[in-house]
């Protein structure tokens, strides 16, 4: 029998932006090895949510929260949690991909070199894994020493990708990863994050509802902080069970 | 409104339209049976092309909503039974057609004795498209399941001719090629009424995204 594992547990989860609240008591899990979207339309919190899974949002001052966030049982928000640490472990990339000025090698070695390792040979192995895993190797590998920045926006999104897999993150949390991408690059994500979600559990935001469609395996549907309507993808987009999730996903929404 | 609403309204209205065609069709049918009247058995026989028409016209409709709009949740379960109920009402078309031949040939000889389970079958067939279709219009109600049941009807019916024509048919071989025929109209009509429950169940699938076929219904 396959055991069902939850990587996250959100339990009655409140984020505040000073006496604004984001994100409106939440309880949701997160499976291991899978693909959740969470949709919504703007300001529905749904990045607030996700920024939350690795305390993106402590570098919002205002910010607090209330209720509990396990990852692996544990409570992310407890006092003695290494924020550092937890970043590695749940990795994020961006709306728009963003090197860091650097060569397309260095991007990659960067994390790695900081958690300490040095020797060259060791470096160019973790290098080429993540350039690889990121299905970017091959268009790469002859120019590791240019910059990052030289890349195409699809090639760039995954040089990031494949910086953050450099740092061997558990989860890997994509704000709206594609939405300045062509289709082609788009469906080269896609197929990508399909692929990796066989190690990885990813968490996708995204405003394009097809996407959430193609590759997720669960959906989450928030509207004004609270989660409305969470289910297997088939079902929110077969037979949604709440109205506002219809509405929304019909483009029938307001 | 917005133009996909208006899509899918004019879509609505032209299964409905298919509706309306093949239910007269099946209705003058079984009139042109049962009143000898073999000018319109010919008649059904010749508009069946425009009952073809439409459904092609239907389907393409649908798969260009598929293709341009990527209908999701009420609006994918609307397209996709409308695709399906539509081959259906085409069917249904085809066995009106199938009746007004074996009319045509009936309607040549005396007749055998007259019709009682024929037009009993077709009254109940007949409300069954229409009380499937209502369904499909007004939506979720009772009334698709009320059209299944009554399907049980039907089938016995179709039953129930056969069985009293077979000892006729056994007292005087003779007569064996003209009750075969009523044989067969009762049995295209029963399976008129199995597209009108294929519909009803279509149209329980479309209100609770649920398929129900080949279950024993509970509600």
């Amino acid at each position: 029998m396959v055991e069902i594992t939850d990587i996250f547990e959100i339990k009655d989860f409140s984020i505040y932006y000073g006496d604004f609240m984001a994100v409106k008591n939440i309880t949701l899990n997160i499976e291991a090895n899978k693909i959740t979207a969470i949709i919504g339309p703007s300001g529905c919190g749904k990045s607030t949510l996700l920024r939350s899974l690795n305390r993106m949002n402590d570098l919002i001052l205002s910010s607090r929260v209330e209720g509990q966030v396990l990852f692996q049982g544990v409570d992310i928000y407890h006092k003695d949690t290494d924020v550092i640490e937890l970043r590695r472990r749940v990795g994020m990339v961006f709306q728009k991909p963003n090197p860091f000025p650097s060569s397309v090698y260095e991007n990659v070695a960067y994390g790695p070199k900081i958690r300490g390792v040095k020797r060259r040979s060791q470096l160019d192995e973790v290098v080429e894994n993540a350039l690889v895993r990121a299905d970017l190797w091959e268009e790469v590998k002859d120019k590791l020493n240019e910059s990052g920045l030289s890349l195409s926006g699809g090639q760039m999104q995954r040089l990031c990708i494949a910086r953050s897999l450099a740092q061997q993150p558990e989860v890997l949390l994509f704000d709206e990863p594609t939405s300045a991408l062509d289709p082609i690059s788009t469906a080269n994500i896609e197929n990508l994050l399909q692929e990796l979600q066989k190690t990885i559990t990813i968490v996708i935001v995204t405003h394009n509802m097809q996407q959430a469609a193609r590759i997720s395996n669960y959906t989450v549907f928030m509207y004004l902080g609270e989660l409305i309507e969470f289910g297997d993808t088939d079902t929110i987009f077969v037979n949604p069970q709440n109205k506002l999730t219809e509405e929304y996903i019909t483009g029938r929404f307001g | 409104m917005a133009i996909f609403d208006e899509e899918l309204k004019a879509l609505r209205e032209k299964v409905l339209k298919l509706g309306y065609m093949v239910e007269d069709a099946i209705r003058d049918s079984v009139k042109s049976l049962v009143e000898r009247d073999s000018a319109l058995a010919r008649e059904v026989i010749k508009g069946d092309h425009l009952i073809n028409a439409l459904e092609v016209k239907i389907d393409e409709e649908c798969i260009r909503l598929i293709a341009l709009r990527q209908p999701v949740a009420r609006d994918l379960r609307f397209i996709t039974t409308t695709m399906k109920i539509t081959t259906d009402l085409e069917r249904m078309g085809d066995l009106a057609e199938n009746i007004c031949e074996r009319a045509l040939e009936l309607n040549e000889k005396p007749q055998l004795k007259p019709f009682v389970n024929i037009p009993r079958m077709a009254e109940i067939t007949q409300s069954m498209v229409r009380d499937a279709l209502d369904a499909f219009v007004t939506g979720c109600s009772q009334l698709p399941y009320e059209v299944i049941k009554r399907d049980d009807e039907v089938d016995d019916l179709t039953v129930r001719n056969f069985e009293e024509l077979l000892p006729l048919m056994i007292q005087d071989s003779k007569i064996i090629p003209l009750a075969l025929k009523r044989t067969y109209v009762a049995k295209y009509l029963e399976r008129i009424a199995d597209h009108a429950t294929n519909i009803a169940e279509m149209v329980i699938y479309m209100c609770k995204g649920k398929l129900i076929r080949h279950m024993e219904i509970s509600e």
